[in-house]
């Protein structure tokens, strides 16, 4: 602002813009994003889900803070809940009772952190596979899914830690099967076992170490990635979903300002009420009914919150081998399934976008989501992984599956075990045909035009269904995906009739692709000819 | 990389972009018509349409005050230890119930305040913008490359390797004074894990009771659990203690004890197992008394307690240990020594 | 008939098609399905007999032989006691239905009378536990912090934290504990019902028994309170992790299904 200019006196909120710019150069950054504009889809407002419920369990988090002790002195109890009257707790778990029972709202509090923190990775887990299935992994996008995954991943170990801070008889009984499979680990095991609770099992340090990574170390780290993860959703630009006018050149939709302000800020508080009304209603972890932790005490339908489910389900239906050599033990039946498999499930989805990328040799930008029958062999192998983990998840709760559905619980055992090979397999096969069958389905509507319902007799006698044409939005829509072809590993000799070299990497990568796009993998979408030939012989049907 | 192996035709970058633009020519059936043309929302056109989603949005925000007055209220008036009775919920707290249900309506109605203003009286006219190449134009790559080149040189970073080494050197070592800080975090195992508190003399005490056992109290098909005499709940080391010496005991008819040294070291068929699972340390102990199969309720491992501890089924890796046990002189039983073997999880110094 | 034909291409036409398909499976099973009520009353009048003896020779025999000495189908009943007899008859679970994994609990089919005649038939077969006075189950005064105590230490692990039952080897389950009589929670812990190991005054002494009957009434009846709301099943994370899925996450997905939709267009005249 040039001093001349200010005869008029500027609005405050202009002054003090003028103030900040100065300082922050606002001006700048508001003129790229003011009006930034956002496609508008409800599954796009997943990952809204997430951050929201994120802010939400901090907010609730703090509070939480300024209540807990996270201490393991044993104390005896002399609270308000009656049932625990003279019990001996650690100081953790009686402050947890207090938080409940005494603190008015602590309760409600609690829940919400609680419940969040079970929405916030339910929310991940669905965004993730939004994200999968229409291949908004592409690139320029894989740094952002990664940054995903790993929140993801340090969600999981953040309510791991949370929920073990009660000290309650279910969490502790966790902690102590982590204990187990830390002790499982081939020669530092126990030092780190022993490094870990400071001594032997359970000792008095692991809730105080717990907490310092529980609410500093990983939501510290996890709010580093989300700002950078949002950032980058900024900077690209959100992807949208093909159809009239939106090409892979733009971005169609409502600008940041309002709209978008107006519906993303409402949606917040929508979630954090729905979460409220939920902590309201329904009970989580009640503590008191569980009881203090003690080692030598257990309940049955001993389960961890849902997103270790799977590792659960792992470590129930591995077999018990043990090898003992040369005064060693190798426990690989709790190594195997916790240091091996389980990274194994997490990794295999986390790495899926280099190896699309690879295989398909794929160098372009994509900014246009695929839908997910437009991709078979993607979405068949996002649909085997989903099967996988549910059978884990299965396994996991083997003991509640035998209660409620009155089964033997040595056989729904069996079942995940041999699950664990074939569902996966089956379902990507299942879904690869459905896929197809959906293709077909797109071609013949494109062909043929929408079956109107209506059902019409010809002179001669015969039954026809009466097809409508499409529109030219939908004829666009239904044919804007690309058909990739399978890369070819070229001629064995070069045109002088030199042998060329194929190494073993091209071979395997041209083989690769052949799986994903080779013959039976897509139904070749309808060309203009062909559309032309049916289209231009009326009384057709 | 193998990408220069690959004919360039077959690359899906060669393989056309057909759809690039909102050219909608002829030739094409296909082709992209554009953005649809903008069509009105009732309250675009009708005034009065617009006005009655005026007032739902300010009804939904005076409901949002009028919410968290209720908040204030319940917060207030409520005792935060009445319970009351909700159908279909069920005997719940009052105060969490009525809290919780403001708060949910005053954070819902804002947030549903918000959306139906945007949905409904804010612009929904459809815009384009358009994307830029995130990668840098060859302009800018080259100069970021000839600047790094010359920031390079200007160090002699390549140059003088004696520096570069040793700076490299300096780096990898100094990490080690934090890793070395975390030696304290805990002891060394030492043979900790190998022993209990159970030592030769040491007196079977009933955990209910908190008197010593005696063979006449424990019945065939009963369920009975056991601490070494001596310790209390008050001891700091209690925790740890009884997650290594907790006791299961029951008695099986001797003849029904299959295996042979379960049989030499029970007491007239009363044997005493570790209640700690072998697997990954849950205390196990839901005793079928018909089959004598015990099961752990975390990973169901399932031992024979009629059959030396032996693993029947499950992830556990070897048998639970058996406590030797022996009627002594004043007719109580007690401990013949500690476990032969470690208790609880595998380890690898176990063997 | 126009319309209906017209709408079978909706987009919902599927979903309502496999809802109606389910309930119709639903509504099919539930009359099929087998009706053991009806069928347990008719046989328990049918057996209405006043003597203790006459009504083992008739119900329980067959399995458990004709002096109580047992058979393959079913173990000796020599020694058990009056109070096994209690429990075991005025649950339901004998007599025995089918054989299975384990007997469940029905509606009884001996009256409270017949039941005490079956009871001393039986107790003189053998000496066993009797069949507990009022006295020593009524749990009123007792300390239910020490039976939350005990509950964990002897019953948790088989029936849950506040007695919601579970599973066994095999298809066997430790039965839920809501509803049931402090007698029969008595007896069962005096006896060891089926593969129920027993719990004898010699090792848990009649104060912890109550102690523990004391716990579970305020845990887990009719009356206990769940402050946070919802119990779920009681079963913890599982549930728990149902209920965020389908309700917390399901509503939230609604709500962004709204707040994205396009809001209706005014109608071209």
């Amino acid at each position: 602002m040039s001093t001349e200019s200010s005869n008029r006196k500027a609005p405050a909120g202009e002054r003090v813009a003028d103030w900040a710019d100065g300082r922050l150069g606002i001006y700048g950054l508001a003129k790229a994003n003011m009006r930034k504009i956002f496609p508008d889809h409800w599954s796009f407002m997943l990952g809204e889900v997430c951050l929201y419920s994120f802010i939400i369990i901090i907010l609730t988090g703090v509070y939480l803070t300024l209540f807990f002790h996270p201490s393991m002195q044993e104390v005896t109890y002399h609270g308000s809940y009656v049932p625990m009257q003279g019990m001996k707790m650690s100081d953790a778990f009686q402050s947890t009772l207090h938080i409940s029972f005494d603190v008015r709202g602590g309760l409600l509090i609690r829940q919400i952190h609680h419940w969040g923190a079970l929405i916030f990775l339910a929310g991940m887990f669905v965004h993730m596979m939004r994200v999968f299935f229409t291949g908004a992994f592409r690139k320029p996008r894989e740094i952002n899914w990664l940054f995903g995954f790993l929140l993801f991943v340090l969600g999981m170990f953040t309510g791991f830690t949370g929920y073990s801070l009660p000290d309650d008889l279910l969490s502790g009984t966790g902690v102590r099967f982590m204990e187990g499979a830390i002790l499982s680990v081939p020669i530092i095991g126990t030092y780190i076992s022993m490094f870990l609770f400071g001594g032997e099992f359970p000792g008095s340090d692991f809730v105080p170490r717990f907490f310092s990574i529980h609410v500093l170390l990983l939501p510290g780290i996890m709010l580093g990635l989300l700002v950078a993860h949002l950032i980058l959703v900024f900077y690209h630009k959100h992807t949208q979903f093909p159809g009239p006018g939106r090409t892979n050149k733009n971005v169609v939709g409502m600008p940041l300002l309002p709209v978008y302000m107006a519906k993303a800020g409402g949606f917040f508080f929508l979630v954090f009420g729905v979460i409220a009304a939920i902590a309201a209603i329904a009970t989580i972890n009640p503590i008191w009914a569980i009881g203090p932790y003690r080692p030598d005490q257990v309940s049955t339908g001993a389960q961890p919150d849902w997103y270790m489910g799977f590792s659960e389900g792992l470590i129930r239906v591995m077999p018990g081998w043990e090898i003992n050599l040369w005064g060693h033990t190798l426990v690989l039946g709790v190594f195997i399934p916790l240091m091996i498999i389980f990274p194994l499930v997490l990794a295999s989805i986390a790495v899926y976008p280099f190896i699309e990328s690879w295989v398909t040799g794929d160098k372009r930008e994509h900014h246009l989501l695929d839908r997910p029958r437009n991709a078979p062999t993607r979405t068949a192998f996002g649909a085997a992984w989903i099967s996988w983990y549910f059978v884990l998840l299965v396994g996991g709760g083997n003991d509640l599956w035998a209660t409620h559905f009155h089964l033997s619980i040595n056989a729904i055992t069996w079942f995940v075990r041999i699950g664990f090979f074939v569902v996966p397999v089956l379902v990507f096969i299942a879904t690869r045909r459905i896929c197809l069958g959906l293709q077909r389905r797109d071609r013949d509507k494109v062909l043929h035009g929408r079956e109107s319902g209506i059902i019409k007799r010809l002179p001669h006698g015969e039954f026809v269904e009466v097809h409508e044409p499409l529109s030219q939005e939908q004829l666009h829509t239904l044919t804007a995906h690309d058909q990739p072809k399978p890369l070819e590993a070229g001629p064995e000799v070069d045109e002088n009739g030199v042998e060329r070299k194929i190494g073993r990497t091209t071979k395997l990568r041209v083989k690769l692709s052949k799986g994903f796009y080779g013959e039976g993998t897509q139904i070749p979408k309808p060309t203009a000819e062909e559309y032309e030939e049916i289209t231009s012989g009326h009384g057709h049907h | 990389m193998s990408s220069q192996d690959i004919p360039e035709e077959n690359l899906p970058s060669e393989q056309g972009d057909a759809h690039d633009g909102a050219v909608a020519t002829t030739a094409d059936p296909f082709a992209d018509p554009g953005l649809p043309p903008h069509e009105h929302r009732v309250q675009d056109i009708d005034e009065r349409a617009a006005k009655r989603s005026e007032r739902v949005i300010a009804f939904l925000f005076l409901l949002s005050m009028l919410a968290t007055v209720g908040f204030i209220a319940s917060y207030v008036a409520l005792p935060v230890d009445k319970i009351i009775y909700v159908y279909p919920i069920g005997h719940v707290s009052a105060l969490n119930f009525s809290l919780g249900l403001t708060l949910g309506v005053a954070l819902f109605c804002i947030g549903a305040g918000a959306v139906h203003w945007a949905r409904t009286l804010m612009s929904d006219v459809e815009v384009a913008d358009d994307r830029h190449p995130i990668s840098a134009e060859p302009e800018v790559k080259a100069k970021v490359l000839a600047d790094f080149k010359a920031g390079a040189e200007e160090s002699a970073f390549g140059r003088r390797k004696l520096i570069r080494n040793t700076m490299f050197g300096a780096l990898a070592l100094v990490p080690l004074s934090g890793v070395v800080l975390l030696r304290d975090l805990g002891p060394l195992p030492g043979t900790k894990l190998r022993h209990t508190r159970w030592s030769a003399g040491k007196l079977l005490i009933n955990q209910n009771t908190n008197q010593p056992l005696r063979p006449e109290d424990i019945s065939v098909g009963s369920l009975t659990f056991a601490v070494p005499e001596g310790m209390k709940e008050d001891d700091h080391d209690f925790q740890q203690e009884v997650a290594k010496a907790a006791l299961m005991i029951v008695r099986i008819q001797p003849e029904n004890i299959k295996d042979k040294k379960e049989l030499d070291w029970s007491a007239d068929g009363i044997v005493a197992y570790s209640k700690i699972c072998t697997h990954v340390g849950c205390p196990i102990s839901l005793y079928e008394q018909q089959t004598h199969h015990v099961l752990c309720p975390c990973h169901q491992s399932t031992f024979d307690l009629s059959d030396g501890g032996r693993v029947i089924f499950g992830p556990a890796g070897h048998a639970l240990p058996q406590l030797r046990i022996k009627v002594n002189e004043k007719g109580y039983l007690e401990a013949l020594g500690d476990f032969a073997e470690p208790v609880g999880p595998s380890f690898w110094e176990r063997g | 008939m126009k319309k209906l034909s017209a709408r079978r291409r909706h987009p919902l036409a599927a979903v309502v098609v496999l809802l109606f398909a389910l309930a119709v499976t639903g509504g099919l099973y539930a009359a099929f399905a087998p009706a053991d009520k009806a069928k347990a009353e008719d046989t328990a009048q049918s057996l209405a007999i006043e003597e203790g003896k006459k009504l083992y020779s008739v119900g329980c025999a067959s399995c458990h032989g004709t002096g109580g000495q047992g058979s393959s189908d079913g173990p000796s009943l020599v020694g058990v006691g009056a109070a096994a007899v209690d429990f075991q008859v005025r649950t339901g679970r004998m007599p025995l239905q089918q054989q299975g994994a384990q007997a469940p609990s029905k509606k009884a089919m001996y009256s409270q009378a017949e039941t005490d005649q079956l009871a001393a038939y039986i107790a003189s077969l053998g000496a066993g536990p009797s069949v507990p006075t009022k006295g020593q189950y009524n749990p009123d005064g007792a300390d239910i912090a020490k039976g939350g105590e005990l509950f964990r230490t002897n019953c948790a692990q088989c029936h849950n934290f506040t007695g919601k039952g579970g599973a066994l080897s095999n298809g066997k389950f430790a039965p839920s504990l809501e509803g049931v009589e402090p007698k029969h929670i008595y007896e069962a812990m005096q006896t060891g019902p089926q593969n129920m190991p027993s719990f004898p005054d010699t090792t848990m002494p009649e104060k912890n028994k109550k102690d523990i009957i004391a716990y579970l009434g305020a845990v887990n009846s009719d009356k206990s309170e769940n402050p946070g709301g919802l119990e779920l099943g009681g079963l913890g994370p599982v549930s728990e992790g149902l209920f965020a899925w389908i309700f917390g996450l399901g509503a939230l997905i609604a709500v962004a299904i709204w707040v994205a939709a396009r809001t209706a267009k005014a109608k071209k005249s």
